[in-house]
């Protein structure tokens, strides 16, 4: 990637904030614009979808199962006669609200934890580390299904569920960079200046991690939209009839022979999304830390 | 060296231990007991099998007499599945799932590090960007996606392969393959930085200066270092690519541990769940041990911390 905006800006001799300049490197990568735009579109499609959708996502139709794309159905209907378009467009809101809102409890969670335990240090910091690697060591697909056994079957579960065993890298990664930041100076300045530990946590600490926050996430996303597929996938998602990507390519994979329209669809749009988000990840790692290439 | 060994060791045992009380903790708390669904519904029948399983005992005593039983290498019996042992079902399908994860990591490695040295030796060409551009549609794909294509391609159309089930060499070929195409991608992309590190380091510029073929400067010397990346991705990578291979081993009907994994925690089979999940603990503890032995081998800054 070049680093023309900025050599173009510093020749100007005006001043720029760095999350200016970030996002202008981030746009100057085609792919990770692209992918942006992508996702920004899927995100309001997916927001309006109930009013999009031509049916509605569980509307049984018996006479009208198995139909190929056409003009009534452009995506064809499945073995119920229920809309494919309908259903995905459904599906992208279930799949996409997992996606961030697993990720942003994950997020809290993981930087509360990692901060607190990079700040504390020595003892205190040994035995939260030491959970940190006990968690690791269980298959997470074991604590999500637990977690869903306990609590029900229900989207809110999910979200918790998937956000709970999402956050022990996260906090991994925050608390060595914390580890890094307490030692600067700007933190001593804030201690002798009296501020309190949860306000130098939260206030001088953690913003100087958002960066590494911030690309960290777009990472996670498709890893936890993965993993709520594989859940629904094996039966543990979303509850029938709602539609979740993972629950529509389960279905579609058992017809595949017979009617591929209800695979390839979903395979497609999940596979792009996936796609979008890795070129997104990858651009605002490149934005927002140029030292990394 | 050896303290740091055994010092790992010693962690990596208690890690183990708290993983076996904190699952049959969580187990427990799963409202519901393994005899809820039977149609012996028979108050008395049921209690005569709790008696039976010791399930009527305090919890602390019967997890002190399970982690007792795992000292001596024994899972207990299964619950729902009478008169088998949690070590005879595991025995059986441990060892498939074993070799669908080993025959996916081997695809894996294969075309990830020939794919990510490829692009590196062409850097910023047009092949690159194509191997690259491919790579990252392998990330992208799922295998619960890729694994219906391959079957209607090369099962269903071509006819070369098994569309499902275990046995033959030819039944592994399509699982693995869509195991492990993802994990591929994501070896091509750490071998091609890793490699490009490298090959812009002065004794590469000297190993070429003293005339040696390409190919040995890149196998010999490039590939050595340019490779170190990889070393701590592949724990965590081996532990998912076993534990991803649930939706795989269903879609190609393989008999394997993962229908287990679900199953025994859904139906409460506590000992048969308890089991699965403490094979794959062991395997990612010890994995995680491998990993740090083998980085403080490397870099000796490691054993210090």
């Amino acid at each position: 990637m070049s680093s023309d905006p900025d050599a173009a800006e510093s020749a100007s001799g005006k001043g720029i904030s760095p999350g200016r300049l970030a996002l202008r490197r981030l746009l100057a990568n085609r792919m990770a614009a692209a992918s942006g735009l992508f996702l920004l579109v899927l995100g309001l499609v997916a927001l309006v979808a109930p009013w999009l959708a031509p049916h509605h996502y569980a509307e049984v139709r018996l006479a009208d199962a198995l139909t190929p794309p056409c003009a009534a159905h452009w995506l064809g209907t499945d073995a119920l006669g229920r809309d494919l378009l309908s259903r995905l467009l459904i599906g992208a809101r279930v799949s996409l609200a997992v996606g961030l809102v697993a990720t942003l409890v994950s997020l809290v969670i993981g930087v509360a934890y990692g901060a607190t335990a990079g700040y504390l240090g020595g003892r205190a910091d040994n035995l939260m580390m030491r959970l940190v690697d006990i968690l690791y060591g269980l298959p997470f697909m074991f604590l999500v299904i637990l977690i869903v056994m306990v609590a029900g079957r229900s989207l809110v579960n999910l979200f918790i569920a998937l956000g709970t065993v999402q956050w022990l890298t996260t906090a991994r990664i925050v608390r060595a960079q914390v580890l890094v930041l307490k030692g600067r100076e700007f933190v001593e300045a804030a201690r002798a200046l009296g501020v309190g530990p949860i306000r130098l946590i939260f206030r001088h600490i953690v913003p100087n991690l958002l960066g590494i926050v911030i690309v960290y996430a777009t990472l996670n996303v498709p890893a936890v939209m993965l993993q709520e597929a594989f859940l629904s996938f094996l039966g543990l998602g979303v509850e029938h009839p709602m539609p979740s990507w993972g629950t529509l390519i389960a279905e579609g994979a058992r017809s595949m022979e017979v009617c591929p329209w209800l695979m390839v669809f979903p395979g497609v749009t999940f596979s792009l999304t996936l796609l979008s988000l890795s070129f997104l990840g990858d651009g605002l790692r490149d934005a927002l830390d140029p030292q990394s290439q | 060296m050896l303290s740091f060994i055994g010092r790992r060791l010693l962690s990596s045992l208690l890690t183990l231990v708290a993983i076996v009380i904190l699952s049959f903790a969580l187990m427990r708390l799963v409202p519901g007991g393994p005899f809820d669904h039977e149609r012996v519904v028979n108050a008395s029948i049921r209690k005569q099998l709790e008696e039976r399983y010791r399930l009527d005992e305090p919890l602390v005593l019967q997890c002190g007499r399970y982690l007792w039983g795992l000292v001596r290498g024994d899972l207990g019996p299964s619950l729902k599945r009478p008169g088998r042992s949690v070590n005879e079902v595991l025995g059986e399908a441990f060892p498939k799932s074993a070799a669908l994860g080993a025959a996916a990591l081997a695809i894996a490695l294969v075309v990830g590090v020939s794919v990510g040295v490829y692009a590196a030796l062409h850097h910023n060409t047009a092949r690159d960007h194509v191997a690259m551009g491919l790579v990252m549609l392998g990330v992208s794909i799922p295998s619960m996606v890729l694994a219906p294509l391959l079957i209607t391609l090369f099962a269903l159309t071509l006819r070369w392969l098994p569309t499902s089930g275990w046995g033959t060499l030819g039944h592994i070929v399509l699982p693995a393959t869509a195991l492990g195409l993802a994990y591929a991608a994501r070896i091509a992309r750490l071998t091609r930085g890793g490699m490009l590190e490298v090959l812009r380091q002065d004794f590469i510029r000297t190993a070429r200066a003293k005339g040696l073929p390409e190919r040995t400067v890149i196998a010999r010397h490039a590939l050595r270092l340019g490779l170190a990346p990889l070393v701590s991705y592949l724990g965590p990578a081996i532990a998912s690519i076993l534990t991803g291979s649930f939706v795989v081993e269903q879609i190609f009907a393989i008999p394997g541990m993962g229908r287990y994994f679900v199953s025994a925690a859904c139906d409460r089979d506590y000992t048969l769940a308890l089991g699965t999940v403490i094979v794959y603990s062991t395997l990612l503890v010890a994995l995680n041990l491998v990993v740090d032995v083998a980085q403080a081998l490397l870099d000796p800054r490691v054993r210090l911390e």
